[in-house]
């Protein structure tokens, strides 16, 4: 469930969002009736394992609105039990009637938007909230009876030093949360952030990445965390469900601007504009702009190509045994990053994870 | 036609000069070609020759002038190549003519190029007509260029004939001038048939063109010939002349130029310099000046996807078909597999045949660097030829080492010959003479070793020069000299590719630059890659690139998938020119690129 809505654009971010403090306003409880709308047009997927709203900021729509939307997708597909219901939240709109609304309407997860807790890196990163809110969100969220409580973290942006990150590090385990997710800082095309380094502000450096991933893997393994994805760690009984299913190459159902979807081997794309999505809906269609059919080989070509994300890798399929056997597949795995075992390909240096792919999908294109 | 009608000439310039507009204008004024049908430069014929504006082949058109008294005359054209690569091509297509015009361009003056192929026509015997071109440039200087002109051919400045092929002004007292100071053909009508082959090239429809220059005798459609310096007996099949198109005549008299086809596919077979002649009533003595060209420079060629091996021998085979002074043969290296040891003319030969390959045999090819031929003179008496610096023997059972050295002529604007005087005296140069052309250009003498020049001696002349300065080159002589193999190891295995020979005093900063240079181009890998620099088994360098420690995205979600994937397969492509080295990925680029390190 896509939310797009956001106070304004983070100047590193390029996801299809609409940014209040510019784009014209778009009255949030339209686009929510365009969402139940859509979800009315999705054909019979059966019981949902996992909800998310992710965002831009879900915590910008009110909780009777998240909640209508919870009921709608309850009442449409039915819901497995357990079943995982979770949100993005930033610190700043926490209240604890929101917390409480959110349990009420049936929210087990909370992602909160930390990013950092030095105030200098939250400014270079352009948010607003301040450091002490995120403690109190997590707080508020427990008081709330959520079960799952996790914190997103960015490392890497050029004006945070290594004592920064440390402090960052030891801040968001004392919170004590359930999940932690860290996101080396990436330069996409586009942002304010591309166009400031264009121009000559410093770039994020890669080893200098690599240094903090390490940091943060050596504290939060002593606390008790399972680093399951690259970037993904939680204590046991607090993984995240639906992020699970685009890395076990699962289907899923997608509403919103820009939504992704992937069912019956065909991957659809939403409309990115607001206008476009409301008007298909008027016209009683189903708001996909794009659509991509995945052949047998394609669906195990992705399947592997996520699979390897995750600290458990990939089944030894033929096409993961065939790139294991190649040239490339060989010099990783003895150097290493790659490792076979139990009947699954692992990457064992998860900072060199594109590099393995590189060569899978390089592979895999000429004869699997 | 009568003999005493024909005139036979060739117009020598440097490049850019304008030889190509000129002989334009004239085919256009003796109403050859309609102007409508006039394209720009027509007797270039290829793409890449029209590309950069040069002549590689040479080619010859004939034009029918008519005087303003009324009397017909027979022009035979006969474009050269303007560079020093192919200057036995040139001196070919001279000994066809009577007569040259010299065409030097009003506002650069003389060449070195010019200078050289100058003193080739006057060598041969020739006529020369000085023309000063590009009159109508607001930078043309024609009196200060005539003065230069006339101080290399003597007479006056009133033999100068001043035109602009542009406008057309001048040209016809030029056309006049052929008339009245070039001499007719001599030759003998009744003597044996004795014909010069000044250049061939092959057609894929009609199989190996030759043009030719017929001196004694006459040469008729149906006629058993033989070459004389390789014997081939032959039928003449057709002959005639260009226009430039081919219009058939059945016959070419003593005197004439045209062109012969004998349905022969191998161009080996009618090689420029030789002499076509009857099978019956043969002449006896062969017209002079026939060789076989020698390669200057060597260079391995390497395709980069080893699979490609087939294809690059074909594709070498094919442009051999147009260039008998292509020479190969197959090569294998240990980093860089199978390919072929090639052997060219010069850089500009080098330079065109791998664009060719790339481009129109759509190859992708790692080139060593261009090297010289060098003698190894063996501890036990035997003397070894060595094209590959890898092939070069060990140390200790070598007495000495001879590299080729060239006659080197440098004309350059006289504020320059400090500059120009430090570079050479760096790279090993023996100062000859010195001439002022004017009081602004002077013309340098220099013995060099040929090594010194095929890195990048000419870009760094002009470099010095602001591009004011022009070279030319030929052979010398064999010298010894000290001389060393300096090897490249990375990851401490030795890449014989990168193998050179360089003077024993430039070994230790060559090596240093070189790895520097490769650490620079190397991308990093999977583990640290030492690179190392060596004489034998002495390490002289050594730089390192480290392990690659980030190589990931942060974040994936479902819509990310596909664009992840393209952007992934988009990287890959793009690492493409890579080549293994042991289990080093090293660019292509590396191997050109890390050999061009300037000195400045």
């Amino acid at each position: 469930m896509h939310v797009p809505f956001c106070l304004r654009r983070c100047p590193y971010c390029d996801f299809t969002i609409v940014d209040e403090s510019k784009d014209g306003a778009v009255d949030h409880a339209v686009y929510v009736d365009g969402v139940i709308r859509e979800i009315a047009l999705e054909p019979d997927f059966g019981s949902l394992d996992a909800v998310n709203f992710g965002g831009g900021t879900p915590s910008r729509l009110t909780v009777s609105q998240l909640g209508a939307i919870v009921e709608v997708l309850e009442d449409r597909f039915g819901f497995a039990d357990p079943v995982e219901i979770s949100l993005e939240v930033n610190p700043e709109d926490w209240s604890d009637e929101f917390g409480f609304g959110l349990a009420e309407a049936g929210f087990t997860r909370v992602s909160v938007g930390a990013q950092s807790f030095d105030p200098v890196v939250l400014g270079a990163l352009g948010r607003v909230h301040s450091p002490e809110m995120i403690a109190s969100t997590v707080a508020g969220a427990r008081k709330a009876g959520i079960r799952s409580v996790g914190l997103d973290l960015i490392f890497g942006h050029p004006a945070e030093s290594s004592q920064s990150w440390a402090s960052t590090v030891l801040s968001a385990l004392e919170v004590q949360p359930d999940h932690i997710s860290t996101y080396s800082l990436t330069v996409e095309h586009g942002t304010q952030l591309s166009r400031e380094i264009a121009a000559g502000a410093p770039a994020p450096d890669d080893d200098v990445q690599a240094d903090r991933y390490e940091v943060f893997e050596q504290a939060a393994a002593k606390e008790g965390f399972i680093r399951y994805e690259i970037s993904n760690h939680a204590r046991l009984g607090h993984v995240c469900v639906y992020n699970l299913a685009t890395w076990a190459h699962a289907e899923y159902v997608a509403f919103g601007i820009g939504a992704h979807g992937h069912r019956l081997g065909v991957r659809t794309r939403n409309h990115k504009r607001v206008d476009r999505y409301l008007d298909a809906l008027d016209r009683g269609e189903q708001p996909i702009v794009a659509h991509e059919l995945l052949s047998a080989h394609d669906q195990e070509r992705d399947a592997l190509m996520v699979g390897l994300r995750l600290a458990a890798g990939t089944p030894m399929t033929d096409m993961a045994t065939r790139f294991a056997d190649s040239g490339p597949g060989r010099r990783f795995l003895d150097a290493g990053i790659l490792e076979v075992s139990s009947g699954r390909l692992r990457v064992m240096v998860p900072m060199m994870t594109d590099a393995v792919l590189r060569e899978a999908l390089s592979v895999c294109k000429s004869g699997c | 036609m009568d003999q005493s009608r024909i005139r036979n000439f060739s117009i020598i310039a440097h490049i850019d000069h304008g030889k190509s507009t000129l002989a334009d204008r004239l085919l256009e004024r003796s109403g050859t070609i309609s102007k409508r049908d006039m394209r720009a430069q027509m007797l270039d014929e290829m793409d890449l020759e029209r590309e950069r504006g040069i002549t590689i082949k040479a080619n010859a058109v004939r034009i029918d002038y008519s005087s303003p008294d009324g009397t017909e005359y027979e022009f035979n054209i006969i474009d050269t190549p303007g560079h020093v690569d192919f200057s036995y091509e040139v001196s070919r297509s001279l000994e066809a003519c009577e007569g040259a015009l010299l065409l030097v361009d009003a506002s650069q003056g003389v060449e070195a190029q010019t200078l050289a192929n100058a003193y080739l026509a006057i060598e041969s015997g020739l006529d020369v007509i000085p023309v000063v071109n590009k009159i109508d440039l607001p930078s043309a200087d024609p009196n200060r260029v005539a003065e230069e002109l006339v101080g290399i051919l003597g007479g006056t400045t009133d033999d100068v004939v001043y035109v602009s092929a542009k406008s057309g002004e001048g040209i016809s007292e030029l056309l006049e001038t052929v008339v009245s100071r070039l001499p007719e053909p001599d030759g003998s009508t009744s003597a044996p048939l004795r014909a010069l082959v000044f250049d061939s090239y092959y057609d894929s429809y009609r199989g190996v063109i030759a043009l030719v220059r017929v001196v004694d005798g006459s040469l008729k459609e149906g006629d058993r010939i033989r070459l004389m310096a390789n014997g081939a007996e032959l039928t003449a099949d057709e002959i005639g002349v260009r226009r430039p198109s081919l219009e058939r005549t059945g016959r070419l008299g003593s005197g004439e130029v045209g062109y012969l086809i004998t349905g022969v596919k191998n161009i080996d077979l009618i090689r420029v310099g030789d002499t076509v002649t009857h099978v019956a009533e043969s002449a006896t003595e062969a017209l002079a000046g026939y060789a076989v060209p020698k390669p200057m420079v060597f260079s391995g060629l390497f395709p980069t996807d080893g699979d490609d091996f087939e294809k690059l021998r074909e594709a070498l085979d094919k442009l051999s078909l147009n260039d008998s002074s292509l020479l190969y043969q197959a090569e294998t290296s240990k980093a860089l597999g199978f390919g072929f040891r090639t052997g060219f003319l010069g850089l500009l030969h080098m330079e065109i045949v791998r664009e060719r390959l790339e481009r129109e045999y759509d190859l992708d090819l790692v080139a060593t660097a261009p090297s010289v031929e060098y003698r190894a003179n063996l501890t036990d008496g035997s003397v070894v030829s060595v094209q590959s610096p890898q092939d070069l023997p060990n140390a200790g059972d070598i007495s000495s080492i001879e590299e080729p050295y060239v006659k080197v002529m440098i004309i350059t604007p006289s504020q320059y010959i400090g500059t120009v005087m430090d570079l050479v005296q760096g790279k090993r140069g023996e100062m000859g003479e010195m001439n002022y052309l004017s009081t602004e250009r002077v013309e340098l003498h220099y013995l060099m070793p040929l090594a010194e020049i095929v890195f990048d001696f000419f870009d760094m002349l002009k470099s010095r020069t602001r591009g004011y300065a022009s070279l030319d080159y030929e052979p010398h002589d064999y010298r010894t000299s000290d001389l060393v193999r300096v090897d490249i190891l990375l990851n401490s295995q030795p890449v014989d590719a990168f193998s050179t020979i360089v003077h024993k005093d430039k070994a230790y900063t060559y090596g240093k630059a070189m790895v520097h240079k490769l650490r620079e181009l190397i991308p990093r890998q999977l583990f640290d890659v030492p690179i190392q620099a060596a004489i034998g088994s002495r390490i002289i360098a050594r730089e390192t690139v480290k392990a690659k420690r980030k190589d990931v995205t942060a974040k994936c979600y479902g819509g990310d998938i596909t664009r992840k994937r393209k952007l992934l397969e988009r990287q890959k492509e793009g690492k493409k020119r890579m080549k293994m080295v042991g289990s080093v990925e090293v660019p292509q680029e590396a191997f050109v690129a890390a050999l061009k390190i300037s000195e400045d």
